[in-house]
Order: structure tokens, then sequence, then C-alpha cells
């Protein structure tokens, strides 16, 4: 346990060689996770705890961590040793209770440069518990840390009031802790120069400006230089055999190859498990998740965010939210998933629903980014604008209209600005990984299922009555032809994968338009939508998909009538 | 060192420095900027603040803060003397 951002992640990492995503703000970890390390015979389970700076929880966050504590049979107190005084207010809250703890003094590398002197041994017998000065990042400390987890004490100390904390604190620093004068970096000089309206803000602008230049430079170089030839020269003839094997027709050929446009494959229109499905996972959005995480990666790990959240907090309040939200929407443009479940860094329930409800209907992930880029961008980039803009201009006006009719206020910012540090490649690539694995796992199977629940449909002529039934909308509304309801249906699994079925019914640059700012809006995909039914229980997530379908049509009509 | 005029986190300069004397806020209040180490007695330097009533940035010991508007004129300082 300890205060967020102090690298409870990266420790957790360090001594169960569990994945876990580390990055350099508070409020990283909003769920626990579980690894387990060999101490001598024995196989002892570790919980990864979100950040608190109290034991009376103010966030959703804070409570999962002061549930954890009733279950814990040891504590490892882990202090942000260059911040030693507000930290030890925690340990203090910690050694009143009925448990063993053990301090980790961790980022213990920056006390030095920081000019901060502490003696350890002092401290140490002030508190009555073992304290071992690590650096979780590089894995400095651990080894003395596991070997004196037995030493671990719950010293007799009766409750007390926070002034007598306090106070007991404050005799604590006075004996251990020198701190001696030292010039600022040029980090330092940057972060502060961040956080003012000037040039914090011109910083930012160009800050996203070159996210949004570099995701979209990876992405296009990784698919024309190498999915799309790999695809194309090596996959593609391959699959034209098996398709002759198969005697070009025929349900399991539907199903593996999909349907020969003018005799030949193609990856996006034929549909089949073996083209489609691996072209839109592999090929079409691979790159651009990677080229996304990589950027965001080293945002996060650079202490960028929330110095953007300070900036953007003033327009944030307008729709509802504090800038704070700026993270969980940050996410969300990558998977809405851990998006909707980063909300709960945030304090209130009126927030959490509307920052939420906002990344499901106007946040797109990058699955579907990348395929409307893919497909949109292709009839000319002032599409693909015209698509990021409705989505824009959903986002504020929805948050104004929720800011209005929601009960309840929002609460102001309160968040601590870590000092930005240079991103450690191991942990960058690290988190790459499994993001990109997370996707793999998740993006797969789906699409897989997905064309091969299609193909059937298609044979079963499903999708005609459907289509009949939602053709006024659609047709009417809309202005799509019939066949495009298949496609919203399927939104449902994947949204990139209903992107492509809009991109197999040749239709027009405005009607691909209205259909991915649909497709976006409509509904989530299953797996967002079983993430925000939980996070906001039965009836926000009926408030929420009210709100979705009443949104998208309206919205998809007026483009229709617009374009 | 000697400090002087009272004021507000709110109406601090950018850059100014001074020690906290009270938070005049409700009891919730008091301890969440407690627990963050923002606590009377502490000395304060403003990093920043934003334009229309937003957010401001303190920094107090090792860390640095962002606090809303509200909040930080619930703070009373009395300012350090040049």
């Amino acid at each position: 346990m300890g205060n967020p951002n102090v690298g409870k992640s990266a420790f957790f990492s360090r001594l169960t060689g569990v994945r876990v995503i580390i990055s350099n703000y508070p409020g990283t970890t909003v769920e626990f996770t579980k690894g387990y390390l060999k101490l001598g015979e024995e196989m002892a389970e570790v919980i990864d705890v979100p950040g608190t700076y109290t034991l009376e929880p103010t966030s959703k966050a804070e409570e999962v961590a002061t549930e954890m504590l009733k279950d814990g049979d040891l504590v490892i107190d882990v202090v942000d040793a260059t911040n030693l005084e507000r930290n030890l207010f925690l340990t203090m809250q910690l050694l009143e209770r009925d448990i063993p703890v053990i301090v980790a003094l961790n980022v213990w590398d920056d006390t030095k440069h920081r000019g901060i002197h502490i003696d350890v041994k002092k401290l140490e017998q002030l508190l009555g518990v073992p304290v071992v000065p690590t650096v979780a990042v590089t894995g400095e400390g651990m080894k003395e840390l596991v070997t004196r987890i037995h030493e671990a004490a719950s010293p007799p100390v009766s409750h007390r009031t926070r002034d007598e904390r306090w106070a007991a604190v404050g005799r604590i620093i006075e004996q251990v802790q020198t701190v001696t004068h030292r010039h600022h970096t040029w980090l330092e000089r940057l972060g502060d120069a961040s956080v003012k309206p000037f040039p914090g803000i011109p910083i930012a602008v160009l800050v996203l400006l070159t996210s949004f230049m570099i995701i979209r430079f990876i992405g296009e170089s990784l698919i024309g230089y190498i999915s799309e030839p790999l695809f194309n020269n090596l996959w593609a003839p391959l699959m034209m055999r098996l398709s002759e094997f198969l005697g070009s027709g025929g349900l399991l050929h539907d199903i593996l190859i999909g349907k020969l446009i003018s005799g030949e494959i193609d990856f996006i229109q034929s549909f089949g498990i073996l083209t489609t499905g691996l072209f839109i996972p592999f090929g079409a959005v691979l790159p651009y998740v990677l080229a996304f995480y990589l950027v965001l990666g080293f945002l996060e790990d650079l202490g960028y965010l929330p110095r953007l959240a300070v900036l953007l907090d003033t327009l944030m309040h307008r729709l509802g939210m504090h800038g704070y939200a700026i993270i969980p929407t940050l996410l969300g443009l990558g998977c809405n998933v851990p998006g909707i479940l980063a909300t709960r860094i945030l304090e209130s329930k009126r927030e959490r629903f509307i920052v939420a409800t906002l990344i499901s209907i106007a946040v797109p992930c990058a699955a579907l980014q990348a395929m409307v880029i893919g497909l949109v961008g292709g009839e000319g980039w002032h599409y693909v604008a015209i698509v990021y803009g409705t989505l824009f201009v959903v986002w504020i006006i929805l948050g104004l209209i929720l800011n209005l009719t929601v009960k309840g206020f929002s609460p102001e910012l309160l968040i601590e600005i870590p000092p930005y540090r240079l991103p450690s490649a191991r942990i960058l690539a690290s988190k790459l990984w499994m993001r990109i694995l997370g996707f793999l796992k998740e993006a797969i199977p789906i699409v897989m299922l997905g064309i091969f629940v299609i193909t059937i449909l298609y044979a079963l002529n499903v999708f005609d009555y459907i289509a009949n039934f939602a053709a006024p909308v659609v047709s009417g509304l809309l202005g799509l032809p019939r066949e495009a309801t298949a496609a919203l249906v399927i939104g449902f699994l994947r949204k990139d994968m209903a992107v492509g079925m809009l991109g197999a019914l040749s239709l027009s640059a405005n009607q691909l338009v209205v259909g991915s700012v649909v497709l976006a809006m409509f509904f989530p995909c299953i797996a967002s939508f079983v993430v925000l039914a939980r996070e906001l229980r039965l009836k926000g997530i009926l408030a929420a998909t009210g709100i979705m379908i009443a949104a998208s049509l309206v919205v998809g009509s007026l483009l229709n009538l617009i374009l | 060192m000697t400090f002087d005029r009272q004021t507000t986190v709110a109406q601090m300069r950018t850059g100014e420095r001074g020690r906290i004397i009270e938070i005049a806020g409700g009891y919730g209040l008091t301890r969440r900027l407690e627990a963050m180490g923002i606590r009377s007695g502490k000395k304060i330097t403003k990093v920043s603040s934003m334009l229309m009533r937003g957010p401001v940035t303190i920094q107090v010991d090792g860390a640095q803060l962002a606090i809303g508007f509200g909040m930080a004129r619930r703070i009373l300082v009395e300012l350090e003397s040049k």
C-alpha cells in the first residue's frame, strides 16, 4: 500500500514478475492485481492495491485500497522518499492497525539529486518496523526488502487523532531528514512552465498535434510498408490456393475465405475468417493500436497527463467533469474498456456517469479509428475530419447537456502533479506489449466468431428480416442502404469489423461518414457494454443506453440532412 | 524569516511564497487537503494559476498539487516578506 504514484505497481511487478501497467501519474491502478512471491518454502500472495493518501477513502479507487487492507496478513508500505512527511501520515495510520508493516523507502535514487538526506537507521528505530531504501524501477534494494519481510512488525501504537498523527510525523521528520538547497533541474523548469497558461497552453497544443502526427505517421508507415505488402503479396496467393482447393464456393469457402470480388480476394470485402478476419485485427488495426499506445505510454511515463488535466480543467467543468477526466478519456481513445475503468479515479458518482457515458458515445476506440482512417480516408482527408469533428462537437454538446440535467455538482480538481521523469525504455516496452497482447486477445476471437456468425446469418437470410424491420430508420433517417443494418447490428460485437462491413457496401463518401459516426455513437461494443454495466449499475446503464441511441439517431439524421 | 500580509492562495501571485495559517473549510475538505500534505504551518509556493478561476498549482514540501479555485480561496496564508 502507499500514496498514489509512489511506484507501487513497479514494485509489485518486481516482486512477483507479474506485468502490470505502470505510469507516472496518480491513479494508474484502479483495481487490485494478484501475484505470487516465493518466500523461502512458501508462496505468498501479493496484491497490488490502488494508491491512497489516507485510510479514510475519498474516491472509489481509495475505497478498493482500504477494503483490501482488511484481508491482508502483512503490509508492504511503499513510501515516496522524496516526499517523506506526507507519506508517513498513511504509515502512521497503518501502524495503528493490528497488522505487521514493512516500509519500502522508494524513489530512493531521486533523493540524492533533490538534496534530501534521510537517516534510514533512525527512521527504522522511530517507526519500530524495518525500513528498506528501494528503487522499484531499476530493482535496487528489492532483494534486501524480500529477505527482511519476516521482520515486519506491528508495534503497539494506539489510535490517534489526526493532529496527534501529524505531530508524531513532525517529530520523526525533524530527527531523520535534512534537506539541502539545490538548483532546479531543466525537467523541473519544464514541469513548472507546462502548468502555466503561458507557455502551458501552446505547449499542450504542440504536444497534442505532434502526438497525432506521430501516431498517423507510424500507423500509416506500418500499414503501407509492412502489413499490406505482407497480406497482399504473401497471404493472398496462399489464400487463393485454398480457395481453389475448396472449389471457389460453398458454405465452408464462404466462412473461411469469404466471397471473391471479381475473382480475387479483397481483404475488406471478402469477409472470410482467414481473409478479412485476420486482416482487420492484424493488417488494419494493429498498426494504429501500436502507434497510439506507444505515444500514450510515453506521455504517461513522462508525467504529462496531469498537467494537461490542469490546463483543461476550466473547460471540462462546463461539461460536468473536472480536468482529471481527461485521463479516462484519452485511455478511451485506445480502447473504451480501460477508459471506463479509469473513471474510478474520479470522486463523485455523477462525474463517473458523465465521463463514462461520454466515452462510450463520443470517444472512438483505436480499432474503430483505424478502420475509419483506412476506409473514409480513402475518400479524402476532409471526410475523416468531419467524422472526428462531429464526434468532438457531440462530446462537447452532450457534456453541456448532461452537466445541466444530471443532478448534483462536480467536485473541484484536487490532484498531485508528479515530477517529469524520463520514461524507462523497459517499462515502455513492457506496457506496450501488454496492451497489444490485450488487444489481440480481445479482438481476434470476437472478429473471427463475428465473421462466422455473419456468414451463417447471411446464408439464413436473417439480416434481410432485420433490414426490412429497420429500413425506415436506416434508410429514411440516416440515408443508408438497407444492407447497412447488418453492420449496425455487428457493431455490437466489434466496431472495427462493422466499419469493414460498411466498406463492403460501396457507399458514397457521405454515407460512409454518416455510417462511421453512427457506428461510433450508437451502441458500445460488447466488451465496453459489460464494463459499463458493471461500473454504472442497472439504472446508469439504462440511462446511458437511452442517451446513446437517441443521440446517434439525432446526429446521424442531422449529418444526413447537412451533407 | 518574517511573514506579514495575510491573503488566500487564490489571491497569491505566481511565484509568491507564504505559510498556511488556516484552512477555512469543512471537515471533509480539511481532511482531504491534510492527507495530501496541505495543512497549517506548511510553507507554500504558488506555481501557476489558470484563467477564469481555473485551478491553482502549488508546491508544498517536495510535492506539486493542483487544487480547484474554490479550495484555493479557503486556504489562508501569510506571505513571506521580501
